[in-house]
């Protein structure tokens, strides 16, 4: 990187290349088309091309690439979950995390924190034990520790929380990590494209069609396009996509609102996360503190934010860290989370040939950009789920075999 | 602040009642299949509509429900979930 940085400097930036090659004229027809522009849809057809060989593949984006809740998550990533499969599944996506840089030959600001998830209560430290307990067996760097520790870890923060909700213990993950978030789907998509892949900004799909149960295309509102394959990998809007074809899933559409305060010195190097309040704080590094907490609390398809967030919000943080007092909230924003009642993910075949869902990625889908781009270019290029995605079916609920990762995902993270 | 005009309480803050879900009719537990059971547990279709939805008010301890538009979230029509809906918002 830096030698490259040195060779950049005695170039006239017009002899750079341009970052993304221009777009190309849409075709009539695909082998795969990949709805959705985010992290997951430039991910998957990222691993179609590079490990499938399937480069016949257009990604079809209704806005520009990453302005969905890739652009809008606090970028937190970490694998300390609480059921096996899911522990399994974010472990393989944080070590592929580890070397995104250097495969993409590009800075992906990936930076490891350690994660404090506090526990104020017996029962949340009964849960902190237990996800240690889990994610120790599968080899994850995951441990409860003292107050102390913590208070060491992080001396700014108050662990009594203004006296009213002392801090108990916590668990510590120290291989959480954020990144940036924008840089992970630029570089998939760049990724791609050098590999043969068309992605299309503006391209709405309004339709899918099928015939005698098969997929055959997509209407966009530019046009009809051929397809064999259809992934849908567009979070938030997922309802929107599988009404098309009238498949009925679980997903409950709730916005996810994040802020971030006017950038300060850098003072905290950790991830803090608190189940019981509700919210989580990083800094940045610029300097932010970038804060989210839960999911608003009624279904909407809407990405508007409201006050009654940050006056929520705020109210936590100031008794975790009172000296917040004093700063000012620079942005808010909202997603769209496509929440499921089990907190894990929907992936996989559908009930129609050639359609595979990428979905139900709620408050926890950055962190497995990179293991859903790989598992679902494997489901598709081999038409059968890969290994780690089977418990993510979306059959499961009808065989009441739910995934229950509601003690480690439900604070948006 | 969102507001919502209620029979009985008049004007309230949103932020005093809880959300508690769509409102369905239950199939009935003596007949219902397996598949069924899952269906309207489970499955469904979660575009934007308007639906009708549970609603807690906290301080009272009173039920309602609103039909609301899960697009533009206008709330159209309250009433007290013992009765069903007849009142405009
Ligand atoms: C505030 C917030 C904080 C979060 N924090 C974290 C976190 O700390 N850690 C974590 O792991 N996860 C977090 N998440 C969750 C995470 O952001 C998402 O799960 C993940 O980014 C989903 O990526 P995606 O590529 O599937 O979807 P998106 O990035 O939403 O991409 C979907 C794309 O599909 C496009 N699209 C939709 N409909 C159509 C159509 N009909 N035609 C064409 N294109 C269409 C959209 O324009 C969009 O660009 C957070 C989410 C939010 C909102």
């Amino acid at each position: 990187m830096p030698l490259r940085l040195l060779k950049y400097a005695w170039k006239k930036p017009e002899d750079e290349p341009r970052f993304f090659p221009s777009e190309k004229p849409l075709k009539e027809a695909y082998d795969v088309v990949i709805i959705g522009g985010g992290g997951h849809g430039m991910a998957c057809a990222y691993y179609l091309a590079k490990e499938h060989g399937i480069t016949n593949v257009a990604v079809l984006e209704q806005g520009y690439i990453g302005g969905g809740n890739t652009g809008r998550n606090t970028t937190i990533v970490r694998s300390n979950y609480l059921t096996a499969e899911g522990v399994k599944f974010y472990d393989e996506s944080l070590s592929l995390f580890e070397d995104l840089s250097d495969d993409f030959d590009l800075n992906i600001f990936y930076s490891t924190r350690g994660h404090f998830t506090l526990a104020h209560t017996d029962s949340a430290m009964r849960t902190m034990r237990w996800r240690a307990e889990v994610n120790k067996h599968y080899g994850i760097d995951s441990e409860v520790v003292d107050v102390e520790t913590i208070q060491k870890e992080v001396p700014y923060m108050d662990m009594t929380c203004n006296g009213q909700h002392p801090v108990m213990g916590a668990l510590y993950h120290a291989p959480g990590s954020v990144a940036r978030h924008d840089a992970v789907a630029w570089g998939y998509a760049r990724g791609a494209q050098m590999r043969g892949v068309e992605i299309h900004q503006k391209t709405k799909v309004m339709d899918i069609k099928t015939k005698g149960g098969k997929v055959v295309g997509v209407e966009t509102d530019r046009g009809f396009v051929e397809a064999k394959k259809v992934i849908s990998a567009v979070a938030g809007s997922t309802p929107r996509i599988t009404e098309m074809l009238d498949i009925k899933t679980p997903i409950e559409i709730f916005p996810l609102q994040a802020c971030v305060t006017e950038p300060v010195k850098p003072f905290m190097d950790t991830i803090v996360v608190s189940g019981s309040l509700h919210v989580y704080v990083s800094q940045s590094s610029r300097g932010e503190l970038v804060m989210g907490a839960s999911v608003d609390p009624a279904e909407l398809h809407s990405t508007r934010s409201t006050l009654d967030f940050v006056e929520g919000l705020t109210d936590q943080m100031m008794d975790l860290f009172p000296f917040t007092s004093r700063m000012k909230i620079m942005r808010q924003w909202a997603g769209m989370a496509d929440i499921t009642p089990d907190f894990a993910p929907i992936m996989g075949k559908t009930d129609i040939e050639g359609f595979y869902l990428d979905a139900g990625w709620g408050t926890w889908g950055f962190k497995a950009t990179p293991v859903s781009g790989k598992t679902m270019a494997y489901t598709v290029a081999n038409d059968r789920p890969h290994e780690l995605i089977k418990p993510f079916a979306l059959s499961r609920y009808e065989d009441f075999k739910l995934v229950g990762e509601k003690g480690a995902a439900s604070v948006g993270h | 602040m969102k507001f919502v005009t209620c029979p009985s309480l008049g004007k309230r803050a949103l932020s005093e009642f809880t959300y508690g879900g769509r409102y369905e009719q239950e199939p009935a537990q003596e007949t219902v299949s397996e598949k069924e059971w899952a269906d309207y547990v489970f499955y469904h279709n979660g575009a934007p509509k308007v639906q009708i939805e549970w609603w807690y008010h906290r301080p009272t301890g009173i039920w309602f429900l609103f039909e609301r538009d899960t697009l533009t979230d206008r709330i159209n029509k309250v009433d007290f979930a013992r009765k069903g809906m007849t009142h405009e918002a």
